[in-house]
């Protein structure tokens, strides 16, 4: 059993990591780069979920008896492309809450809130 | 880690590391998009975010406990999930067995293309990449709305003088990247149309030609650049792209097939599958290309016109 | 063309997006906008009446059959959701061009209708497709293009509720995405009706259990159900006017749908209630909800956050109809589905009237506004009685319906507690109406006048929908109970 799962445990790990930055840091640039690292864990765990023993490349050639699953890599394509969406629009708000409130700290944002208020 | 370049910088390796290991994967192709995307355009957007946010963590407030509760309940969960797993790498998985042994066995006959993830990605599964095409253009339309350009009071001749003086100095590395511009096109060019064959494809293309605009723009100034390619234009472009992909399903609605069915577009329907498959990675690429453009000028071009507004009210 | 009907739902407003740039005039684009969405609504009730009288209907994408193409799969629940979404979005998008001239910068109006209608897009799809990552997909589409739209707000907080809101939907949308790759793995597909089938043999692994966890938990992120709902407050107060009403009268219920989706459809009733504790904790979680979001709305001064906390707490009834899981709960959950569309439409849309007219929607600002705005008030008025739950308006019919439910089942502490929670509504509502009607008109706010016809139009359009439902119940009452029917497998 250790032999045979210690990949997904290590993707879990470094998929925790990422969430413990989310959540945990109140820098909205680590949030991000947390985002990120969060997401990139997801697609490996994917596409260790593809790989097949002995397996190679899903492109068709000779002499090539068995291929790794193509499907999990067609998702995660798709995945990566929304990731860096997601991050696109992220930083172009934090950019735009830089210039609005003077800080990027989620701490100094919400005293300026509530200052408001 | 206090420094938000250097934590920006290892998240770039991190996508970079992940890029090697998808290799390792058989994953080719999502390896060259990962290289692309995870250690290319997110640090490089990253980079140019903190420029205008500043390099520091101030303040760090944590809220360790809690989150470090809800982590291990999430983590725990997980492996406790992973228990009844099937081992990695089994070949009697159940997704080795069930629906892409189709894909694997059939899908010369059924497309005739021998990348099986182009084959997968363009047409079993071509309304998710249509998904992911207008994903990419929404994140445009979301960085235009967030991020307009703030324009300049005074006319083109400050411009000019700024750039002059900024960009003067690194005569080298100017005339080297003249000579890699049109190389880097040209390996664009080489994924995009020979995505069928070996890993690649519109979005990997797209990213790279964004790539060599970018390091145009980067070197020679940015307002040459947004000369050379007109903001109307570009925004028409990656338009285009979602269009060019869409009319491709609305033809082969026509035609008398369902929406996306590339076998009605040709009396052959491997023919038709290919012209297909041509014209949807078109339509990836130029939104991709355009998109990544798009992004890339409004960020830097925030920055730029800030510290010309802030010239402006010294001078 | 009619059997194309299932894609042409979710492409006519896809493709029109990209379709506005080339446009650019916004006027011009409005009216672009608005004939798209009534075509959009067209299309659904023509698809609504052919599930009806022929069952559902299946549409292969790319001509592949499903399971290794992705199919759109639309029942009786699929169009119900499908014509709720399109007609609120058509009656929100008659009052945008006056609604936004003095909400957002002018040369934004065009960007502001192509994320209009992408974010249309993306929920059709979710509702269309049978195909449980394409879910993801669109989901994406409408999630990115909502941060975008809520940013769009006047106020520098909602920069910061949308990043909230970005980083909350983010996390919801990649926790789907890990129970949907634990799901595949142990299956090997992708479609929903394939998992369906292929799931029970599979039903005691761990991994299924964990995968449905994470479904079930991002779903509830989307959905802003009671502990996770904190990002909803702030995005729907700072959002334009127009972004809050067409959000809060549909991008929840998307949520709720796919709820119900995943845990009636995919995993089964079986599975989700009798091998899990869903049906206490789906119980506990609504009924605080109810409760905790709306002694929160008492309290609140801005109106647009007074209704945010109410929109927590009807998403609160929906959940305990849902917990009940029979048929007469399920359809109480639908009918409330519909009905909550119907008055928090009207009710946000009245706001933006006030917003239009006053520029504000402090309460203190609504001084006297009864005999200033006669029109909006009303409305606002006959909204509140409606989430209330007060006869002769929907409210009650659905209200009514999840009481019948817990009563069926025996729970009569619960239906106690969910006309308490009611009780609550009329405290939050008259609070507005003393100030509206009881108290002198405002210094300096004389001229204020009532709402352009504009306004006037969809508000009441929506407001005599909320009555005429509330009276007449057979249509929606017919079609909640067929799709709750079709749920349980129980033929009608």
């Amino acid at each position: 059993m250790l032999i045979g799962l210690y990949n997904y445990w290590i993707v879990v790990v470094l998929m925790m990591i990422g969430f413990y930055i989310v959540i945990a840091h109140g820098n909205l640039i680590k949030k991000i780069v947390g985002l990120t690292i969060f997401q990139t864990s997801v697609f490996i765990f994917y596409i260790s979920m593809a790989k097949v023993d002995g397996g190679t490349a899903p492109i068709l050639a000779d002499g090539i008896e068995r291929y790794s699953n193509p499907l999990p890599h067609v998702l995660i394509l798709t995945a990566i492309v929304v990731g860096i969406a997601t991050t696109a629009l992220a930083l172009a708000l934090t950019v735009r809450i830089k210039e609005a409130y003077g800080s990027i700290e989620e701490e100094h944002i919400q005293e300026k809130d509530n200052q408001a208020c | 880690m206090k420094d938000l370049v250097a934590v920006v910088m290892l998240a770039g390796i991190y996508g970079l590391l992940s890029a090697c290991f998808f290799v390792a994967m058989d994953a080719v192709d999502v390896a060259f998009t990962e290289a692309s995307v995870g250690a290319g355009i997110s640090t490089l957007l990253m980079l140019v975010a903190i420029t205008m946010t500043g390099r520091s963590e101030q303040a760090a407030r944590h809220k360790p406990a809690l989150a470090f509760v809800v982590v291990v309940i999430t983590g725990g969960l997980l492996i406790y999930g992973t228990l009844d797993m099937p081992y990695f790498g089994a070949v009697d998985a159940p997704i080795q067995v069930h629906v892409a042994p189709r894909y694997i066995n059939d899908s010369m006959q059924e497309v005739g293309v021998p990348n099986i993830v182009t084959s997968v990605l363009a047409s079993y599964r071509g309304f998710d990449t249509f998904g992911e095409a207008v994903v990419i253009f929404t994140a445009g339309i979301g960085v235009l709305t967030l991020l307009p350009v703030l324009r300049s009071r005074k006319g083109d001749d400050a411009v000019e003088s700024l750039n002059d003086s900024m960009h003067e100095q690194h005569l080298i590395v100017r005339i080297v990247t003249k000579i890699l511009i049109p190389l880097i096109l040209l390996f664009a060019l080489y994924v995009q149309f020979h995505g069928d064959f070996g890993p690649g494809g519109g979005f990997q293309a797209g990213v790279i030609f964004a790539a060599a605009i970018i390091l145009y723009a980067m070197l020679f100034g940015l307002e040459v650049a947004r000369r050379v390619i007109n903001q109307t234009f570009i925004q028409f472009a990656a338009a285009f792209g979602v269009l060019l992909y869409g009319s491709v399903g609305l033809v082969s609605l026509l035609n008398g097939g369902n929406f996306l069915d590339y076998s009605v577009l040709s009396a052959d329907p491997i023919a038709g599958q290919h012209l297909g498959i041509l014209l949807i990675e078109l339509g990836v690429g130029c939104t991709v290309t355009s998109v990544m453009v798009i992004i890339f000028f409004h960020f830097a071009g925030r920055k730029e016109d800030k510290q010309r507004m802030k010239e402006e009210e010294v001078g | 063309m009619l059997t194309h009907l299932p894609i042409l739902q979710v492409i006519v407003p896809l493709l029109a997006a990209p379709l506005c740039i080339f446009l650019r005039r916004p006027p011009l684009v409005w009216l672009f906008t608005l004939i798209v969405s009534s075509l959009a609504f067209v299309i659904s009730i023509l698809l609504l009446q052919q599930v009806m009288a022929s069952g559902t209907i299946v549409y292969e994408l790319g001509g592949w059959d499903a399971p290794w193409g992705i199919e759109y799969r639309i029942d009786a629940l699929n169009a119900f959701l499908l014509l709720i979404i399109t007609a609120i979005s058509t009656v929100v998008l008659l009052a945008a061009q006056t609604s936004i001239s003095k909400e957002i910068p002018k040369e934004k109006h065009m960007l502001f209708y192509t994320l209009y209608l992408l974010s249309l897009t993306g929920m059709l799809g979710i509702v269309a497709t049978g195909d449980a990552f394409n879910v993801f997909v669109f989901l994406e589409i409408s999630s990115l293009s909502a941060y975008a739209l809520i940013a769009l707000g006047k106020d520098r907080r909602a920069l910061w509720a949308s990043f909230q809101y970005l980083i909350m939907g983010t996390i919801g949308a990649t926790f789907i995405l890990i129970g949907i790759g634990l799901m595949y793995q142990m299956t090997g597909t992708l479609n929903m009706e394939d998992l369906s089938t292929r799931l029970p043999e599979v039903a005691q692994t761990r991994t299924v259990f964990v995968s449905f966890a994470f479904v079930i938990v991002g779903i509830c992120l989307k959905l802003a159900l009671f502990p996770l709902h904190l990002w909803l407050p702030n995005a729907y107060t700072y959002a334009p006017s127009i972004v809050t009403a067409f959000f809060a009268a549909t991008a929840t219920k998307v949520a709720i749908y796919l709820l119900i989706r995943f845990s009636f459809s995919v995993f089964g009733l079986s599975f989700s209630f009798t091998t899990l504790p869903l049906q206490i904790l789906f119980m506990v979680l609504g009924l605080s909800g109810i409760f905790v979001a709306s002694i929160a709305a008492i309290y609140q001064t801005n109106i647009k956050t007074l209704f945010a906390y109410s929109s927590i707490a009807q998403i609160g009834y929906m959940i305990v109809g849902f917990s009940v899981s029979t048929v007469t709960g399920l359809t109480a959950t639908l009918l409330h589905v519909f009905n909550h569309a119907l008055m928090k439409g009207a009710l946000f849309l009245a706001l933006g009237a006030v917003m239009y007219r006053i520029g504000s929607v402090q309460l203190s600002q609504f001084q006297g506004l009864g005999r200033q705005m006669p029109l909006t008030m009303a409305a606002i008025v006959i909204g509140g009685l409606s989430l209330i739950g007060v006869p002769l308006t929907v409210g009650f019919v659905s209200k009514w319906y999840l009481l019948m439910a817990l009563i069926e089942q025996g729970w009569w502490p619960v239906a106690v507690l969910i006309v308490l929670g009611s009780l609550l509504a009329v405290v939050y509502v008259w609070r507005l109406v003393e100030i509206a009607y009881f108290k002198p008109q405002l210094v300096g706010k004389e001229s204020v006048k009532e709402a352009p016809l504009s306004f006037l139009i969809p508000i009441w359009i929506l407001v005599m929908a909320n009555i005429y439902f509330g009276i007449d119940t057979r249509l929606s009452v017919q079609v909640a109970q067929a799709a709750a029917q079709s749920l349980f497998g129980v033929s009608p």
